[in-house]
């Protein structure tokens, strides 16, 4: 039985085993029609609970054959035989020629452009192979500079793609050739690192297959990209966040909910609740800073009504490989009446972990494995986390069978805890029964070194991704305790609206809007590496950091300072960091560290999860460990896209 | 509401000179406040230079952090009547500049048949105050234009939101003439529905010394309030219907009987709230 299937909206292949000889670019395509279940799905979307006007409804469901319109250059891509209608086509190998341009899109009802790779919004799925060296050559036909960067990749820095820091970008009509070896495998994604680009769908997802035998057993195996799409101009949608920070938020307390509120909580209650917000002047239902007002969610390109289909059949094993190329949208990720195994996050087995739902923060991934039992079909299901909207797709055994799309859940609203004041109901943590917390507190970590520390000598060898076969390098270890962090001095101010007098562990939460909903719902608590770690150094180094921002504002930074106020963060080549983060905003951000691995202190000691991008919650902290193993300057933000343009960047200095 | 007094012997003069000089300096102030901004910009692409592996001289940090964004809001464009007599009102902001520094313009008025009766157009810098979340310090010039004799004030004053989502914004004016005038403004919005918003609103005026040419007395001259229920059909553009209520005090009543003015004058409005 052939293990692995690879299937491109809806249409499986044989699996690509003799990548390694492969040098030229192959496309693997599909045929077949989305409208036809676009059309079915037409009444579907009406079940939209939420009452708008039947122009805002065609926004946020799409048009049934959303993406992509232009017709192709086919003789610029020989070996594009069709185009779809139904997501990015694949491309494998060790050699990958990729055209950036403009395309005429239309996911909305309303003609738009993007910026697309070869045509296509996401771009071309690229599989390689770990081992292989990869040549990727990029070329601009943009009006502007442009750049790829390769998410989660431990490449030299040079290749990573990040204008103004690995490189100078790619200038309009250029061609600009990435060159670096594989050592790593898993779902990646690639994206601009150019001002909005990202948002106007520069992204796509990236398959490395691993040198030796995938542990992870399937039958079948799908990317389910996830992003938004807004036919605004980026600029604009900044702009008006700039003038005014709520600018997309179309459900904040009213008087109505005032009233409905009196009712369910009391009079008393109500008007204490209000003037706590009030004093504050922080609002409970900033969830999201751009919102489902302007976004249309996609799965790999497709609006909700033109519903992105994918088959198996019955009882196969189904290897789901979601990634989150959403510029600001975390989405709450389900599949009703299929439970889901998690197997790998951001590249890295985990130790399987039985889910109803996940959440997926901006540039995460998450893999999982589903086994539909039967021939029914099963909706996909992707709300955003404000709940103003949702991504959809359908898996089904045969084409044109479609499962109810359920209702989005009720819009979360921020609490204490969020604004980093504690669990002040003194409600234990640890009554939540799946939680495992034998993690020590971050910062009174116990280490232990014997060998004398050897500044000199480290980080020749970068440290490989855990797997069954790893090898450690052996480095010296680290004496003694780390040195503690700078302590971090925040007042209020134009800059930090909020500093959280008790900032939480919330590892174990599955975040806002998904407690008690009678689900299964992953936890960062519940990331059990399936490996060892490879570099079992203890830190010699402690860094703090507060995520800070002025919500009302829209300035965003670290400790208190924008991008261009910050002296970087240096590292010494070969050390072991902790890096401790407090988030004092009212919203999650996910934290992106480029070029090394992101090792979440989770309580599961050397099986801690290898992470690029960590979700820190409002209220939140929580730490994690850093081998700075590659020199260069790594970009470190938060994957936000109008938090890191707004000044939530940092350089990263490996030296 | 300050009286009409069109037709008034000018007994102040408009001291273009002092105008101009207060103008320059504005300038000069926004010019020094937004200059290690660009400084700041510059100096990091200076430094990211070195790290390029292609023309560095293309090269722009990686994240623009310092932008130029701008801000023109009309709040009130509006008629009143009181039945027998319409004016129009207009009571606008803009800015201009970085999260850090920014230049400020308002202007508010009233005009009857085509002719500003009373107007005042005010030029600030403006910057965040360390240490507060969301108050921004303001200085500039305020000149009265409209078809009474010139009037130019130096201004200070903050503008931001106080607690409760209480909007605030108090002035400190003063002139070579010794003179010294406050103003006081202050609003808040109720969101009765997330499109349907109410917004109470007032704005009080002081000032030390009479000023027949401009019909003001010393004292608490002049209060405007009102109530305006708006339909955001967007954020930048919201139609709305209230009630406005302008009353005179103290010896600006009297300048405002004298010139046959009303003193208490309640009136219905209707306008549009626009911005971009």
């Amino acid at each position: 039985m052939p293990r692995t299937k690879f299937g491109v909206g809806g249409c499986e292949h044989k699996p690509a085993l003799t990548l390694v000889a492969q040098s030229r670019l192959e496309v693997r395509l599909t045929s077949f029609d989305t409208i036809s279940d676009g059309l079915l799905s037409a009444s579907r979307g009406s079940r939209d609970r939420v009452s708008r006007g039947i122009t805002r409804r065609r926004f946020v469901q799409g048009v049934l054959a959303g993406g992509v319109i232009a017709s192709l250059d086919l003789s610029r891509l020989p070996a594009l035989a069709q185009k779809t209608a139904s997501g990015p086509p694949l491309l494998s190998g060790n050699s990958f020629d990729l055209v950036v341009e403009q395309t005429p899109v239309n996911f909305t009802g309303r003609p738009s452009v993007a910026t697309a790779v070869n045509g296509f919004v996401p771009g071309p799925i690229l599989r390689m192979r770990e081992g292989d060296t990869v040549t990727i050559s990029v070329a601009n036909h943009l009006p502007v500079d442009t750049s790829i960067h390769w998410h989660g990749f431990r490449i030299p820095s040079d290749m990573d793609g990040v204008p103004g820091l690995s490189f100078a970008g790619i200038a309009r009509n250029e061609t600009f050739v990435y060159r670096f070896p594989v050592k790593q495998h898993g779902t990646y994604w690639y994206h601009s690192h150019s001002r909005f680009q990202e948002q106007t769908g520069l992204y796509g997802g990236i398959i490395i297959d691993p040198q030796v035998e995938d542990p992870i057993e399937y039958d079948r195996e799908y990317v389910i990209l996830l992003s938004d799409w807004t036919d605004e101009d980026p600029e604009a949608v900044f702009s008006n966040l700039k003038q005014q920070s709520d600018y997309y938020n179309y459900h904040q307390r009213t008087v109505g909910t005032f009233f409905s509120d009196v009712r369910k909580e009391g009079l008393r209650a109500t008007i204490s609740d209000r003037l706590m917000w009030g004093r504050m002047n922080m609002n409970p239902t900033d969830i999201l800073d751009v919102s489902g007002a302007t976004y249309t969610y996609l799965i790999n390109g497709q609006p909700p009504a033109a519903n992105w289909t994918a088959l198996f059949q019955p009882r196969e094993r189904v290897r789901l490989r979601f990634i989150n190329g959403s510029s600001m949208t975390i989405f709450d990720v389900r599949i009703p009446g299929l439970p889901m195994t998690v197997v790998q996050t951001d590249g890295n087995d985990i130790e399987p972990v039985i889910v109803d739902e996940f959440r997926i923060s901006v540039a995460e991934t998450y893999d999982v494995i589903v086994q539909p039992p039967d021939a029914s079909a099963f909706t996909i299901f992707a709300q955003s986390e404000d709940r103003t909207g949702y991504a959809r797709a359908t898996l089904t055994p045969r084409r044109g069978l479609t499962a109810p799309v359920p209702p989005m859940d009720p819009r979360p609203l921020l609490t204490m805890v969020d604004m980093g004041l504690g669990n002040m109901s003194g409600m234990a943590m640890g009554d939540r029964p799946r939680m495992k917390m034998e993690a020590k507190p971050p910062s009174t970590p116990s280490a232990v070194g014997t060998v004398n520390a050897r500044r000199d000598g480290y980080g020749e060898v970068p440290f490989p991704q855990p797997s069954p076969n790893t090898t450690r390098p052996s480095v010296p270890a680290i004496a003694g305790k780390p040195t503690p962090p700078k302590p971090i001095t925040l007042r209020e101010g134009p800059q930090v609206d909020n500093v959280a007098m008790r900032p939480t562990e919330r590892l174990a939460e599955p975040g806002n809007g998904l407690d008690d909903n009678g689900r299964r719902v992953l936890t960062y608590a519940d990331l059990r590496a399936r490996y060892r770690g490879t570099d079992l150094r203890p830190p010699n180094r402690e860094i703090e950091l507060h995520l800070t921002g002025n919500m009302e504002r829209f300035i965003w930074g670290f400790n208190g300072e924008k991008f261009s106020s910050a002296e970087p963060i240096r590292l010494k080549l070969g050390e072991r960091v902790r890096i401790i983060l407090v988030n004092d905003t009212m919203m999650e951000h996910p934290i992106h560290l480029h070029g090394l691995w992101s090792e979440l202190e989770n309580g599961n000691g050397e099986w801690r999860p290898y992470k690029h991008t960590i979700n820190v919650k409002p209220g939140e902290r929580l730490s994690y460990l850093v081998s700075a193993d590659t020199p260069g300057k790594w970009a470190y933000h938060c994957h936000l896209l109008y938090h890191m343009e707004a000044g939530m960047f940092r350089t990263v200095i490996v030296s | 509401m300050r009286t009409t007094t069109a037709g008034r012997e000018s007994t102040a003069e408009f001291d273009s000179a002092s105008a101009s000089a207060l103008m320059l300096i504005l300038v000069l102030v926004g010019l020094i406040a937004l200059a290690p901004s660009v400084t700041n910009a510059q100096s990091t692409a200076t430094t990211t230079q070195n790290s390029g592996v292609t023309s560095p001289e293309e090269e722009e940090p990686p994240v623009m952090d310092n932008q130029i964004f701008g801000h023109i809001l009309f709040d009130q464009l509006e008629g009143r009547t009181n039945g027998p007599d319409n004016e129009f009102r207009w009571d606008g902001e803009g800015w201009i500049g970085t999260d850090m520094n920014k230049l400020w313009f308002k202007s508010e008025g009233f005009a009857e048949h085509g002719v500003a009766t009373d107007g005042d157009t005010e030029a600030l810098y403006d910057r965040p105050i360390p240490y507060l979340r969301y108050f921004d310090f303001q200085a500039g010039v305020r000149y009265d234009l409209d078809s009474n004799p010139g009037m130019t004030w130096g201004a200070v004053g903050i503008e931001g939101l106080a607690p409760y989502f209480f909007e605030f914004a108090p002035t400190f004016y003063f002139s070579d003439r010794g003179r010294f005038a406050g103003k006081v403004t202050g609003w808040y919005d109720l969101l009765l529905t997330n499109r349907l918003i109410m917004q109470p609103e007032f704005e009080v005026n002081f000032y030390n010394t009479n000023d027949p040419s401009r019909g003001i007395g010393s004292g608490l001259s002049d209060l405007d309030t009102g109530v305006r229920i708006r339909y955001e059909i967007s954020r930048k553009f919201a139609p709305y219907i209230g009630f406005a209520y302008t009353q005179t005090f103290g010896e600006t009543a009297r300048f405002t009987r004298e010139e046959g003015g009303i003193v208490n004058d309640p009136r219905f409005i209707f306008g549009t709230r626009v911005w971009y």
